[in-house]
């Protein structure tokens, strides 16, 4: 039936609410959190040298430069070890391998996570209880035993041992994802959406997962600075990455021996593991704040 | 003037309390003054950010250190603003105490009620506990509690909502204070609990001889209890007087607006006449009179200078309004009527453009 | 359940766009522990029976926990049914599967109490009124003015249509989502104290706005609320319930100016006119105490507990019929039904 609508005056024609979308917010608060902030640029920076840096530098990984065991100076800036790498190459890739399981670890597991966990929330009943199980099994996991045997048996390649991790770190995103949408399904909007006639799918991708979001990302940073030190242990177990490629916890590892004779070769690595972790769990402090909902000011 | 001939046991002068924020400063309470003699119930209405409840935090002390407070308030003769913690706590629960709106707040849910009504005697009384029990009996007794004696081994979760407000009640009235401050005590209440609740306030209250401040947005509960009215409108006491001045003779078309947006109960009303717009921001107010843009009565005046508070049908009614002596007689529908609500301009707007 | 063989609660209405027969609604209470067995259960919605004409507004009302607003979502099928009919154009909604209930929607739509919880946070506020338009599959490439007209029907400026909920007032707010009901150009629109949250001078505005757009587009009303003065401004007729049961039912004059039911009497007492020398010199009938346990409620008559004419006028014997029989919603004399088997007229406003 469509009548012509005739239009009535807009009643209340003021806005007196300082106009900031959802997203200025978030970054405001973001914003003020210092030590985030910095972290963030310690880390942007980070990324920049081992992408860029690593490329443009003039080893390879592979390359041997010939000088052996040298302290750092202009020409090897982190020195060089016993075969004649060059360390600062060798850190930088370690550093893009860890940055790239980083990215693949907070992809894979926020992704199966975050549905598996939404679907059950939503659903509840049998279905939560089943799909809850299976997360509750693989939490149960000794975790660093199944990634290494995992490792030992897929090989080295640094993306599936990123693949190895996420698939054991989505129950953990599934378990806060369900505790989220548990309390916003109870939410009025929710309800509208069903008067509506919105069906599941709609309710759970458009408004349960877009609402949960600022949670699940806040816990899955705290879960990446893990995932990339747990790469770094396999890793140092000789489980992880293997040569000819390497990675932080690889060459830390094989600078054990080396700790008081080659300390470079030790600490620099290691100091590049310790910022990268510290960075990222200082971001996700940062955007744990900018996402609490306690922060938000309710207009009065 | 029922009380006003009396003893003054709260004096409030030039209250302003001001809170920093993102935003700028918010602006809560913009200089109030009001007097409460022994006895009296003065009510105090408004909207939700008219600043009515951090009034009164700010009296009592209650509200977070960022808030910026400047004035005075002075509860028989004591200065309340800028006291230390322990002159506070001499004051608040002995001569002023407070009564809010959630008792779930206000009472601790892992104590029996006995024992915190004793408390709350024994705080500010050198008793023993029988004695203060036996106070307790009494104190829920007079707030209409069945069974007092039963109830002093029961536990807040035990209670209702309005038994939980009445044990508030009681512990409010435990020593006997000079000043009771209530802000929306029913509001989470149903209405036949409501009914309940207030008599058993308005009756302690007046065994116990002490003043009120009633502050709620519900004007029909005014209109029963209190003895004056403040009508606030963001920060500012825009009227004041008995409550026969404030409901029947209002000089503040906000107050006209506001009688006239209620559904009556008691009458078929054909149509509403809402107040136009939203109240402004407490951030940055502009000057002039903050209700400047919903007012059907605004002129070029009104938004350069904001009216003070001044007498208007008697000394004692008070009215911040430049026009208020054009109110007289008139009805809500016809100052707020339909014409005016569907005119696509604001008035006064080509005038402040020019203005500026 | 006790036979009380309501009866449809109008003669007035013809044809009725909606009835609601013998609803009832439990809500199973489970212990704790492991198992979570079933240890009873809360009659939420007891034998409730009333009609909805087209361009009306039926009143219901009640203190909180009496059920009214599991009363509306039963009747949108948002929670089901323990058993009862509602009846839409012929069909049984409650026997309904759920893609026809799913199309059925488009008629049927509801607004919330809290304009803050019901619209969701993410979505600007163009994306929100655009919803129901895209579940349905009709927001075609007129989608865009279509939403344009529902923020201009509501009052306010398409212009604000980018931005998010958070950033309009809470009467503001509300205007959204009556937009979102109307979108779809429903027949029936629940509204569940759609002006509880909101301030007076802005409560206002929107009820007087929804009284326009009834008449522009005749909607009936199922108008959901404990304020009975905004009931008795909004609503042709009016029911009350308490404790799961329609105890009084009848026009919204009749209902206040001759209130037969004690409890309908009570709750007009209790509420305070804005008005000093009325409200301090009215006559009152005072309920005392509080609701009872909605998981054991009182036999024969649930408001007897607190019935100040059980308490003071009965005698013995009239008080067991009302401990032992359940009154019936019926006439009796006073012009319009009443379940109080004592029921008297008393004007009290």
């Amino acid at each position: 039936m469509p009548e012509r609508i005739t239009e009535h005056a807009p009643a209340e024609r003021e806005f007196t609410v300082a106009q900031r979308s959802q997203g200025q917010l978030v970054l405001r608060r973001f914003l003020r959190h210092r030590l985030a902030v910095i972290s963030l640029v310690v880390l942007l920076a980070v990324v920049l040298l081992a992408f860029v840096g690593g490329a443009l530098w003039r080893y390879d990984v592979a390359t041997l430069t010939g000088d052996y065991s040298q302290p750092p100076s202009w020409g090897h800036p982190f020195g060089t070890d016993a075969v004649g790498h060059d360390s600062f190459a060798q850190v930088m890739r370690g550093t893009q391998i860890s940055i790239g399981i980083a990215v693949l670890v907070a992809v894979f597991s926020t992704l199966i996570g975050t549905i598996w966990g939404a679907t059950a929330g939503y659903y509840r009943g049998a279905l939560d209880t089943v799909m809850m199980r299976i997360s509750d099994l693989i939490l149960t996991l000794p975790l660093l035993a199944v990634a290494a045997v995992l490792g030992h048996n897929v090989g080295g390649s640094w993306w599936l041992i990123a693949l190895v991790i996420a698939g054991l770190y989505w129950a953990y995103v599934s378990r806060v994802a369900r505790g989220v949408v548990l309390s916003l399904r109870e939410k009025e909007f929710i309800e509208a959406a069903k008067a509506l006639g919105a069906g599941d799918a709609r309710i759970i991708f458009r408004h349960l997962i877009p609402n949960a979001l600022g949670s699940i990302i806040v816990n899955a940073t705290v879960l990446v600075a893990i995932a990339i030190l747990l790469e770094t242990a396999l890793s140092f177990l000789g489980v992880g990455v293997r040569p000819p490629d390497t990675s932080l916890g690889l060459l830390v590892s094989s600078a054990q021996t080396a700790v008081s004779t080659r300390p470079w070769l030790f600490y620099l690595p290691g100091l590049f593991i310790i910022v990268i972790a510290l960075t990222i769990n200082f971001i996700g402090d940062g955007l744990r704040d900018a996402f609490d909902p306690q922060q938000t000011k309710v207009r009065e | 003037m029922t009380a006003a001939a009396g003893e003054t046991v709260l004096e409030v002068d030039d209250l302003r309390v001001s809170f920093p924020t993102d935003d700028g400063v918010v602006q809560a309470v913009r200089g109030v003054s009001y007097r409460l003699g022994r006895g009296e119930v003065l009510g105090v209405v408004g909207e939700s950010g008219s600043g009515k409840s951090v009034m009164s935090l700010a009296v009592i002390g209650l509200l977070p250190g960022s808030a910026r407070i400047s004035g005075s308030a002075r509860c028989c003769g004591e200065e309340l603003l800028g006291a230390s913690d322990k002159q506070l706590s001499r004051v608040r629960g002995r001569r002023i105490s407070m009564i809010f709106q959630d008792p779930m707040t206000s009472l601790n849910p892992v104590y029996s009620i006995g024992y915190q009504i004793a408390e709350a005697i024994r705080a500010h009384h050198d008793v023993g506990r029988e004695a203060a029990l036996e106070q307790a009996v009494e104190l829920l007794d007079l707030v209409r509690i069945p069974n007092p004696r039963e109830r002093l081994r029961s536990y807040p979760h035990e209670l209702s909502g309005g038994m939980r407000q009445r044990v508030v009640i009681a512990i409010a009235m435990a020593n006997r204070p000079d000043v009771i401050i209530a802000d929306e005590p029913t509001t989470a209440l149903d209405v036949t609990v409501q009914a309940q609740v207030l008599e058993a306030l308005d009756t302690a209250q007046q065994q116990i001889g002490a003043a009120m401040v009633l502050i709620t947005h519900d004007l029909g509960v005014i209109a029963g209890h209190a003895d004056r009215v403040l009508v606030m409108y963001a920060g500012k006491l825009v009227e004041a007087g008995t409550a026969d001045d404030v409901f029947y003779a209002p000089r503040m078309p906000y107050t006209l607006g506001l009688l006239g947006s209620l559904p009556r109960l008691d009458a078929k009303t054909e149509r509403l006449t809402p107040i136009g717009g939203a109240p402004p921001s407490a951030v940055n107010m502009p000057p002039g009179c903050p209700f400047t843009p919903r007012c059907p009565l605004a002129q070029q005046v009104c938004e350069r200078e904001e009216p003070a508070a001044e007498p208007t049908t008697s000394p004692d009614h008070l009215a911040a309004c430049h026009f208020s002596e054009q109110l007289e007689g008139r009805e809500p529908a016809e100052l707020f009527g339909a014409g005016w609500r569907d005119d696509v301009v604001v008035p006064g707007a080509e005038q402040r453009e020019e203005a500026r | 359940m006790i036979e009380t063989a309501s009866e449809p609660v109008n003669r007035d209405t013809h044809d009725p766009v909606l009835s609601v027969r013998n609803l009832v609604k439990h809500f199973p209470v489970r212990g704790g522990g492991l198992l979570r067995r079933r240890v009873g259960e809360v009659h939420a919605v007891c034998d409730v029976s009333f009609d909805i004409g087209s361009h009306e507004t039926l009143g219901l009302v009640g203190e909180s926990g009496c059920g009214k607003s599991t009363t509306a979502r039963v009747l949108l099928n948002l929670l089901p049914a323990t058993s009862g009919r509602v009846v839409y154009e012929g069909k049984d909604l409650t026997r309904l599967s759920r893609k026809a209930m799913q199309e059925l929607r488009r008629e049927l739509q509801i607004v919330f109490q809290d304009p803050f919880a019901s619209l969701d946070p993410r979505l600007p506020v163009n994306e929100i009124v655009a919803e129901p338009l895209r579940i349905h599959g009709l927001y075609g490439t007129d989608g865009r003015e279509q939403v344009r007209d529902l923020l201009r029907v509501v009052g306010l400026r398409p212009e604000h249509g980018n931005r998010f909920p958070h950033e309009f007032s809470g009467g503001q707010r509300q205007r959204i989502g009556v937009a979102r009901a109307l979108a779809l150009r429903p027949k029936v629109l629940v509204l569940d104290e759609p002006v509880s949250a909101l301030d007076v001078s802005i409560q206002a505005g929107v009820l007087n706005l929804l009284d326009e757009l009834q008449e522009q587009f005749g909607l009936s009303y199922l108008f959901v609320s404990h304020d009975l003065s905004v009931v008795r401004h909004v609503a042709d007729r009016i029911a009350v319930m308490y404790l799961g049961r329609i105890v009084e039912t009848g026009r919204a004059d009749d209902l206040f100016t001759a209130p037969a039911h004690p409890y309908t009497q009570g709750l007009i007492s209790a509420i305070p006119l804005p008005d000093p020398r009325k409200e301090r010199s009215r006559q009152r009938i005072t309920i005392t105490g509080d609701v009872p346990n909605p998981a054991d409620p009182p036999s024969g008559c649930r408001f007897r507990t607190r019935c100040p004419k059980f308490a003071e006028q009965l005698t013995e014997g009239q008080r067991r019929r009302c401990i032992e029989e359940i009154p019936a919603l019926v006439d009796r004399g006073q012009g319009h039904p009443a379940a109080c088997h004592y029921a008297e007229s008393t004007a009290l406003l």
